[in-house]
């Protein structure tokens, strides 16, 4: 067993006036690992995120993070640019605000930005960008610094089915290369089942494990994967227990 | 341009009308001048009353750029603690509220009778502090959450966090709050003049007061004229800087 990479252990995060939003919960994280969060709306899964990212702090239990600036980073639902920085700029900013000299840091971003094929757009603003480019200058941003754990919030949510998909093989493409731990939220039951090792189907009220699926194949999943009999079973055994998940919510 | 047309249409129809009534009805000019009266004044005095337009111009221009370093910095100062943004905020709306030319004559008292002009430009600073004040305090806390979120992730100082995020956030804010603090200040300094009275400003409002006394109302009319233009004018010129600092900002 490979060391972890950061846990949730017995989570419980309670929220003043609003009751428990998540646990008891646990999340152990491998190096390398890449784990979907699937679950209804309110199931505590973007808690669960923040836990891991040391944005917010459990009311009770342990969360054991990465310690050092830069190796947690975080892609947001939008792409969450500032408007008034070129794109450079903007996938630069974590490596600033670590204290990196501007030309290094200008350098690691726009070799960032070549990695997720934006390297003709460099200069470009985030207004110039479309939906699908400017979530990839997000993830350039996030993997900027070589983080250890990236953490993905329903990153895709605002775009469509084609650049879903490209992005999806974009990001396994990425993790290949370096292997961070990936621990990602989406209500796409495809989508977790084509990205993910293992995917984790959340309840709400308050946000508990519902079941768990491994999915058995390799990464960067093979041509054709989503057509496969595993797939769909595994889409299928999720579906189920989402189905599950949102009648105990209902 | 062709925005330009209705309005210029519209200005016409009632001048024209204005001269006819003028005419026809043979009102007496010291009650209503004809616009030919009137554009005659403009004429005969248009030195003094671009003389006088720079005074009032200069005077709302300086108060601009006093207003604009008091409260860009209070602003900025406030921001950094909200105890201190609860303590000054009620203060800057009482401010805001009072109209100026209640504190003007105590203005006037301070300045001393000798210095009209300082007193002028306080009141209109005054008068053009909120907006900027307002804006740039709106602005500094309109940064995207989830930016904010993002600095927090990699541990921004504060002064990290107000340079690279805080105050790029609040430009369009101190744009516009700059904008609706120019139209103010010239209505200010005009305000103050009335109430400083006395011809040692000699702006546009003293001309207009001056005209009155003497009931040459053709020389009032055209005061006034120079004013609305002087004042449409500088509205005009900041609504295009805006557009110009917003495209830049927002990169397109």
């Amino acid at each position: 067993m490979p060391e972890s990479v950061a846990s949730l252990a017995a989570v419980e995060v309670d929220y003043p006036g609003r009751g428990r939003a998540l646990g008891p919960f646990d999340l152990t994280l491998g190096a390398g690992d890449i784990v979907a969060l699937v679950g209804p709306s309110g199931c505590g899964k973007s808690t669960a995120l923040r836990l891991l990212a040391g944005l917010e702090s459990p009311t009770r239990g342990t969360v054991r993070r990465l310690a050092e600036r830069g190796e947690t980073a975080v892609v947001f639902q939008s792409p969450t640019l500032a408007p008034w920085l070129s794109a450079a700029s903007n996938v630069a900013l974590p490596l600033a605000l670590a204290g990196t000299n501007a030309k290094e840091a200008r350098a690691r971003a726009v070799e960032a930005l070549g990695a997720v094929g934006l390297a003709a757009s460099v200069d470009a603003r985030p207004a110039q960008l479309s939906g699908g480019m400017a979530m990839r200058a997000s993830l350039a941003r996030a993997l900027v610094t070589g983080p250890k754990l990236l953490l993905l919030d329903e990153p895709f949510a605002a775009l469509d089915e084609i650049t879903r998909r490209s992005l999806a093989d974009d990001v396994l493409a990425l993790w290949a290369a370096t292997r961070p731990a990936i621990v990602f939220v989406t209500h796409n039951v495809e989508e977790a089942v084509y990205m993910a090792h293992r995917v984790l189907v959340m309840t709400s009220g308050p946000g508990r494990s519902a079941g768990e699926t491994v999915i058995d194949a390799a990464i960067p999943r093979p041509e054709g994967f989503r057509t496969t009999a595993r797939f769909r079973e595994a889409a299928e055994t999720i579906s189920g227990q989402l189905a599950n998940a949102m009648r105990a919510a209902a | 341009m062709r925005s330009l047309l209705p309005p210029i249409a519209l200005l016409a129809v009632a001048v024209a009308i204005w001269q006819a009534a003028c005419q026809i009805l043979t009102i007496p000019p010291y009650l209503l001048p004809s616009p030919l009266q009137v554009g005659a004044a403009l004429l005969a005095g248009a030195p003094i009353l671009a003389q006088a337009a720079w005074r009032t111009l200069a005077m709302a221009l300086e108060a601009l750029l006093a207003a604009s370093l008091f409260a860009t910095s209070l602003a900025l100062v406030v921001s950094l603690s909200r105890k201190l943004a609860q303590a000054v905020r009620p203060l800057a709306v009482a401010l805001q509220v009072t109209p100026v030319v209640a504190i003007a004559p105590l203005v006037v008292i301070w300045a001393g009778v000798d210095h009209p002009d300082r007193a002028i430009v306080v009141l209109a600073a005054i008068v053009a502090f909120f907006p900027i004040f307002s804006g740039v305090s709106r602005g500094l806390s309109a940064a995207d959450p989830d930016l904010e979120r993002l600095f927090d992730l990699y541990e921004a100082t504060p002064l990290q966090r107000l340079v690279r995020l805080r105050l790029p956030s609040a430009v369009p804010f101190l744009v516009e709050g700059h904008k609706v603090a120019a139209g103010l200040a010239i209505i200010g300094a005009v305000v103050a003049e009335f109430v400083a009275g006395s011809g040692g400003a000699q702006g546009l409002a003293w001309r207009i007061l001056e005209a009155g006394n003497r009931l040459q109302t053709d020389r009032m009319f055209a005061a006034i004229l120079v004013l609305a233009l002087m004042a449409t004018g500088l509205h005009f010129a900041f609504q295009i800087l805006e557009e110009r600092a917003i495209r830049w900002w927002r990169g397109r």
